[in-house]
């Protein structure tokens, strides 16, 4: 089985190549436009007919668009359920538009058509879910992007507006402009010094709300965080993407007093964390999942201090990405459950992590 | 080193604190720390992060919804309740149908109901009326000026160009 994605640069993953700024503390930014057709039934009330008179419309409109130019389409019903796991282990769908959701198991005519930066989910909560993704901190070019798809695609087909509520979406929670934006961090300063708690405490009351790294109701895992917008009405899209801008520079600036506090306090106990997830890494010969993703966290706080040189950050991202479970199996042709898949996960973060050795990397961020 | 509270138990519990970036660091015993109310290392796994996560859920807005349930939409036939169980409303048409309902929850859940960004015209209406289109096309550029996304520029000057 091949996914036609997998034709796509880094699998449809083009931020892992951390090009982007500040691309050690902050992952990938990710926005996303919910729209939905006039005249059409919300898909979780659609009939299966309803929904593929949809999707095929909307495909024809991003074949059509020259913004979506060599895009690939997926279609959920084709996939079997390990492709489904490793798409949305890409973060490139979501957990319910590939029927991973207890609540909205096997909702037929589901497709994602992108270009792996930008793309529109269909038929998940909304009709469109138009999304553009981009390596570190990138507000301004992701949005333009999506922007030109959004501008695009409303010039082919009806969107639903309301002169007062803006655009209509299946929950109240997204009406107006529909655009949710997330930053995904990596704040190990702020959890080691136990301040986590108080700043999202406080984010939360400035509107902003705060997630895992799967998204919306997934668990804290590896000291990853998701902050995006809570509200999406009253405010116009810059407003909101200058106050999350703002904000998510102001943590980082308190993830980097955090760990100038723990290098100058706990200097040694930190470079120890940090070559202990190295060398467990590097030398390991079986690797839980949760165990790897605390490891690459350690790892990654040690390329950000500066200590270890030669990981790239780009190694770093694909290793969290391709040792997730269904990723690995996926690319080992193994079963998710298959008890050999600690063996394999760790021969191929040795692997990794070997090369970046051999090629005497002289800086972290190359 | 001996707690900072009590003076009397070995400390074990160092709390760096910071704030307004100045950095204090106190050091406290296990009884004095959790008199505090301090997150130890050894509950900081259990930080109660998922009653902060995710902000206000699809349920929980959907709970601040009032009104009868025999008023449904003539659209999609869904009705308050559904929208109370799932969270989630039938079709477009729905906020006609529940307008002041929705125009509540949505200053409770957003603190506004007036959509203040981008101004959708529909192709049909594009189609039809040029002044009007020429006049959108205007405040999309402004805007597009205004955030410095060139290449959206260029294609809206062409788009101008065009009808003019």
């Amino acid at each position: 089985m091949t996914l036609e994605l997998d034709l796509l640069p880094d699998g449809g993953m083009s931020w892992l190549e951390a090009s982007g700024p500040e691309s050690v503390l902050v992952l990938s930014t990710r926005i996303r436009l919910a729209r939905n057709l006039q005249g059409c039934v919300f898909p979780g009330r659609a009939s299966d007919e309803q929904r593929g008179t949809v999707m095929r419309e909307v495909v024809v409109a991003g074949r059509e668009s020259p913004v979506l130019d060599g895009a690939a389409l997926v279609q959920v019903d084709e996939l079997l359920e390990l492709e489904r796991m490793v798409l949305y282990e890409r973060h490139l769908v979501s957990r319910e538009l590939v029927g991973l959701d207890r609540r909205n198991r096997n909702r037929r005519a589901a497709a994602v058509l992108t270009t792996g930066d930008l793309g529109v989910m269909i038929n998940e909560e909304d009709h469109l879910r138009i999304q553009s993704l981009g390596s570190g901190l990138a507000i301004d070019q992701v949005y333009a992007r999506l922007e030109r798809l959004d501008s695009d695609l409303g010039g082919r087909l009806p969107i639903a507006f309301h002169p007062e509520f803006g655009y209509l979406t299946a929950c109240p929670t997204n009406t107006g402009t529909g655009l949710r934006a997330s930053v995904l961090m990596h704040l190990p300063g702020l959890v080691l010094t136990k301040e986590i708690a108080k700043v999202l405490q406080g984010l939360s009351q400035v509107g902003l709300t705060f997630r895992g790294l799967y998204g919306e109701g997934s668990e804290v895992v590896g000291n990853f965080f998701q902050l995006s917008n809570q509200t999406t009405l009253g405010k116009s899209e810059e407003e909101l993407l200058d106050h999350l801008a703002k904000m998510v520079e102001q943590v980082i600036v308190w993830e980097r007093q955090a760990r100038d506090v723990l290098q100058r306090e706990a200097a040694t106990v930190i470079e120890d964390k940090v070559w202990r997830a190295y060398a467990w890494l590097r030398y390991a010969r079986q690797l839980p999942f949760d165990e790897t993703m605390n490891l690459l966290s350690g790892v990654r706080l040690g390329v950000g201090l500066n200590l270890i040189s030669d990981v790239s950050v780009y190694t770093l991202n694909k290793l969290l990405i391709y040792t997730q479970p269904a990723n690995l199996a996926y690319q080992e042709g193994l079963e998710v459950s298959d008890p050999e898949l600690d063996v394999r996960r760790a021969t191929y973060v040795r692997e990794l992590l070997e090369e970046d050795a051999g090629r005497g990397l002289s800086h972290g961020g190359a | 080193m001996p707690c900072e509270q009590c003076g009397e138990r070995p400390s074990s519990v160092h709390l760096t604190q910071i704030v307004n970036g100045e950095v204090t660091t106190i050091h406290l015993c296990d009884v004095c720390a959790e008199a505090k109310g301090v997150q130890t290392g050894a509950s900081i796994g259990n930080l109660p992060l998922a009653g902060l996560l995710g902000g206000l859920t699809k349920e929980a807005a959907a709970g601040l919804l009032s009104g009868p349930d025999t008023v449904r939409c003539d659209f999609c036939g869904a009705g308050l309740r559904e929208f109370r169980d799932t969270g989630r409303l039938g079709c477009s048409h729905c906020y006609d149908a529940f307008e002041s309902q929705l125009r509540d929850l949505l200053r409770r859940v957003h603190g506004s109901s007036h959509h203040a960004g981008e101004v959708y015209l529909s192709p049909v209406a594009a189609s039809g009326d040029r002044p009007q289109q020429l006049a959108h096309l205007r405040e999309q550029l402004r805007r597009a000026v205004e955030a410095e996304n060139f290449e959206l520029c260029a294609e809206l000057r062409d788009r101008i160009r065009a009808l003019e």
